[in-house]
């Protein structure tokens, strides 16, 4: 009797044990779960949100390309021809874009158009100029607000005062949407034009740039460095204070938040040195100062993983120690010091707050060619485009995110390549 | 001006090479005796007292060429009495038209001749600037070639200069700190010779205005950091109560429950999550979760801003998660199997080993794991700028509008740096106390887990 009673609790407080052990289990699958979604949530929105900038919308124009007009003749120069009156071209064509339009609505279709209308009617004049005095069809690119709209970026349901395209001007993109006059295309501009106030014409090819230089200075200044700092510590270090200090301090920078690393960069290469502000040369060489501790990390790991015994052979064979080390470890360990730099380097390529801080927030309209001329990197455009009150950057913020992304996973895949590649188990 | 002088010290190397190279071997045949090392070895000789000479003048001009000029204009220029000048704009105006003499236009003659002097100035220094690189090159390889005997051990002596090399590769890690260290100290000094310390660390009130017109009162600022030192505090708690419990359960699922095969995908996935730049995380919280927040904060009747420590701190937790739980994963995976096979071997079941063994013996990893995290989380900028506003509010409600440490140093240096007002300098000030934190916690951290490695090694 008593016995089945025990028996009886024992079973179901083991019962209620193994149903915990269930439930702890199910917490921990489903925390890992919960990351995972997030994760693919985050990705979600940003492919949701930025897959509309890579198409443009544009418009279907007439433009007489009168001679009188233009203050041209078919025999002018070229010179000539880069100074005729294109703005006055595109005035009539505006003002003749819909039959009898008064002034107030000219005033109204104009905003229909980009800002960037003048340069593709000019272009594509430069570009034939043989249709001097006849009528062209061209198609130039719409303004954001039409773009958004088009997209169904932009609601038409709010009251006309929030809107930024109003009543008339709806009625007249509704219009053009059913006379086939405005169509959607790929986005060229995004790849090759640089920052703009404007969002149809801002691109990411500046930034892009400005990071691909701001990267190269990172290469050239973190990697022998951080092979240097890695050997020496690796091989020759004699085992005192001073190599110790050597280690915390490295273990201790790679801990520093990198905004910090922006004021070393402000107060000692802006304001002591003098460096150019706002250039990748010094965005680079604090992003350099910055990875310098994981590189040398991943540096040192891969030496310590060249057996012994390679070294011990070379000495064997009478020769020094540096050039048992140069000749015989340092090449065997390359494969792997080239992994750590390129995952430094997408470290690297995503840090935004160092460059805030050294001035490459500044708005470059144009795209840098050289390591000392004002750019803009990548990241901080991304910001810059989050901050926009305007529409039509925050698609584009999204579509540099994936730029950005993009870049990032081809860096990992060859430091990941590399290392399958050239690895070597002892 | 720099790429070409570049390829000048590129070709000035190359040709010593060779001619070390040649001379040695001359040497060697006119005296009919072998060299004691190999013929490269001295050319490298020459090849590096050809290069450090040319290395060194690049870098003094590079550093101290465009100041220098600057300073001589300004110098030489021709003040108008009474008239006040900046001088920042009026040297940005000057290199203007220097560069590009279409800005001359309806510029006063002063900055016109300025101007000019300027360009002849860099004229000068370029050629200076050349000719003082080709003679140092020359000297350099002169000196070294008087040094190519056969009987010269140069070896040694490459051997020797490489460990010099290294050794300044490896103290480029201390003079970072001590760059870090002096120019925040320095900076904060002057910022605290305008504001003192206790208003800074225990005032309240944070206005840092300052007045735009000389003996303007009514808008004297007030730099009192306690509401900043607040909102940090209040997204990283938000941050680590998303991070916190997340990234442990997810270590324990990994480390004790999921199978070879889950860990293997499930690891790098995370690992994405921790690679991803936070500006990306930022724009997410700013498109998806605050509005979220903020639909969530009117639905229980809190009125809640566009911004909010809530979504900048659960987003910022998101970022953690993969911190702590590949940390505390580490930390679980080094508990000795014994440990584990002796709790299984009396009875318990996993759930139990884990609660009662695994993590009471893998407490101080997981703390230190966790210091880790907060010391990461403190010194995030991206999110909390784009997610967290920049209103010194002293709150503790998460639905409302705060900023930290880190949204400040950026507001305080986007736009015009001054570096005469405590504005300005107020950055410093606020990284000097971010850098101190994070370093504490970062020695502390590393102690703990460094202690704990060592008792179960």
């Amino acid at each position: 009797m008593n016995n089945s009673v025990a028996k009886e609790k024992i079973v179901s407080l083991r019962k209620k044990r193994s149903l915990e052990d269930m439930r702890f289990k199910y917490y921990g699958f489903t925390a890992m779960c919960l990351s995972l979604a997030v994760l693919v949530f985050l990705l979600y929105t940003i492919f949701s949100k930025g897959y509309t900038a890579f198409q443009k919308t544009i418009v279907l124009l007439e433009v007489d390309y009168n001679q009188e007009v233009l203050k041209l003749t078919p025999d002018s120069s070229d010179e000539e021809m880069e100074k005729g009156k294109f703005f006055r071209v595109k005035k009539q064509a505006i003002e003749n874009f819909f039959p009898d339009l008064s002034k107030s609505d000219i005033k109204l279709v104009k905003k229909l158009f980009s800002i960037n209308v003048d340069n593709e009617i000019k272009d594509y004049f430069l570009d034939n100029p043989e249709v001097i005095n006849t009528k062209q069809q061209i198609w130039v690119t719409a303004h954001s607000d039409v773009d958004q709209l088009l997209k169904g970026n932009s609601r038409r349901d709010v009251p006309e005062d929030r809107r930024k395209l109003n009543d008339i001007q709806l009625s007249y993109v509704d219009q053009l949407v059913e006379e086939n006059r405005v169509k959607q295309v790929f986005n060229n501009f995004f790849f090759t034009k640089a920052d703009s106030r404007h969002p149809e014409i801002a691109g990411v090819a500046g930034s892009f740039m400005g990071s691909l230089f701001t990267l190269f200075t990172v290469f050239i200044l973190s990697f022998p460095i951080a092979i240097g700092a890695s050997v020496y510590l690796e091989e020759f270090a004699p085992k005192n204070r001073i190599t110790e200090l050597i280690e915390v301090n490295i273990s201790n920078l790679a801990a520093v938040p990198s905004i910090v690393f922006g004021l070393l960069g402000l107060g000692v290469l802006l304001n002591v040195f003098g460096l150019p502000r706002s250039t990748p040369l010094v965005g680079g060489s604090v992003l350099a100062l910055m990875t310098l501790p994981t590189i040398i990390i991943a540096c040192r790991a891969s030496l310590k993983a060249v057996p012994p015994s390679i070294k011990e052979g070379a000495l064997a064979v009478g020769a020094t120690k540096t050039q048992a080390v140069f000749h015989h470890v340092v090449p065997l360990a390359l494969p792997g010091t080239l992994t750590g730099t390129i995952i430094g380097l997408a470290q690297a390529l995503g840090e935004t707050a160092p460059l805030i801080m050294i001035g490459m927030i500044a708005f470059i309209p144009n795209i840098p060619t050289g390591l000392t001329e004002p750019s803009a990197a990548l990241p901080v455009q991304i910001y810059l485009w989050v901050e926009s009150a305007e529409r039509g950057f925050q698609e584009k913020s999204a579509a540099a995110i994936m730029v950005i992304l993009i870049f990032l996973f081809m860096m990992n895949a060859i430091a990941v390549f590399l290392r399958n590649r050239f690895e070597r188990k002892w | 001006m720099f790429f070409w002088s570049l390829v000048l010290i590129a070709v000035g190397i190359f040709s010593s090479f060779i001619y070390g190279r040649s001379r040695i071997k001359l040497n060697s045949k006119k005296q009919g005796t072998k060299s004691k090392s190999l013929p490269n070895y001295y050319a490298q000789y020459v090849l590096m007292w050809c290069l450090f000479p040319a290395l060194i003048v690049y870098f003094s001009w590079a550093i101290f060429q465009e100041q220098i000029i600057q300073n001589i204009v300004i110098s030489n220029f021709e003040f108008i009495e009474g008239a006040v000048y900046n001088e920042g704009l009026l040297l940005a105006e000057i290199r203007n038209v220097a560069n590009n003499p279409s800005f001359a236009d309806g510029k006063s003659i002063e900055i016109i001749n300025a101007a000019s002097h300027y360009s002849s100035l860099k004229q000068i220094s370029q050629i200076s600037f050349y000719t003082s690189i080709i003679i140092m090159m020359l000297l350099g390889a002169l000196y070294a070639s008087q040094k190519l005997k056969p009987e010269f051990h140069v070896q040694h002596t490459i051997e020797r200069y490489i460990q010099y090399i290294l050794i300044f590769c490896s103290s480029v890690a201390i003079f970072t700190t001590l760059g870090i260290v002096f120019s925040l100290i320095f900076e904060s000094l002057r910022f605290f010779a305008e504001v003192s310390i206790s208003e800074f660390l225990f005032s309240t009130e944070w206005y840092p205005f300052i007045p735009i017109r000389e003996g303007q009162t009514a808008a004297e600022g007030s730099f009192g950091a306690v509401p900043i030192f607040a909102g940090t505090f209040l997204v990283m708690v938000v941050a680590m109560c998303v991070a916190g419990p997340l990234g442990i359960l997810t270590a324990i699922y990994l480390a004790e429950y999921a199978s070879q095969r889950v860990r293997k995908t499930v690891k790098p996935l995370l690992e994405i999550l921790a690679g991803i730049p936070t500006i990306v995380y930022g724009f997410f919280a700013f498109v998806s979760v605050a509005p979220f927040v903020k639909a969530f904060g009117q639905s229980i009747g809190i009125d809640a801003s566009p911004t909010s420590a809530l979504a900048a701190g659960m987003v910022m937790g998101v970022m953690i998660i993969p911190f702590i739980s590949s940390l505390s994963d580490d930390v679980i995976n080094s508990v000795p199997q014994s440990l584990r096979e002796a709790s299984l071997g009396i009875g318990a079941n996993k759930a139990e080993t884990i609660k009662k063994v695994i993590l009471p013996a893998a407490l101080p990893g997981i703390v230190g794991a966790f210091l880790l995290a907060i010391s990461r989380a403190i010194g995030e900028t991206m999110i909390v700028v784009v997610a967290a506003g920049t209103a010194p509010n002293l709150t503790g409600n998460p639905f409302e509008n705060v900023t930290t440490v880190t949204v400040q140093i950026v507001v305080a240096l986007i736009g015009d740096q001054e570096f005469d007002n405590p504005r300005t300098l107020s950055a410093f000030a606020l990284g000097l106390v971010l850098f101190v934190i994070t370093l504490f916690l970062n020695i502390i951290a590393l102690q703990i887990v460094k202690r704990y490695r060592e008792r179960y090694e």
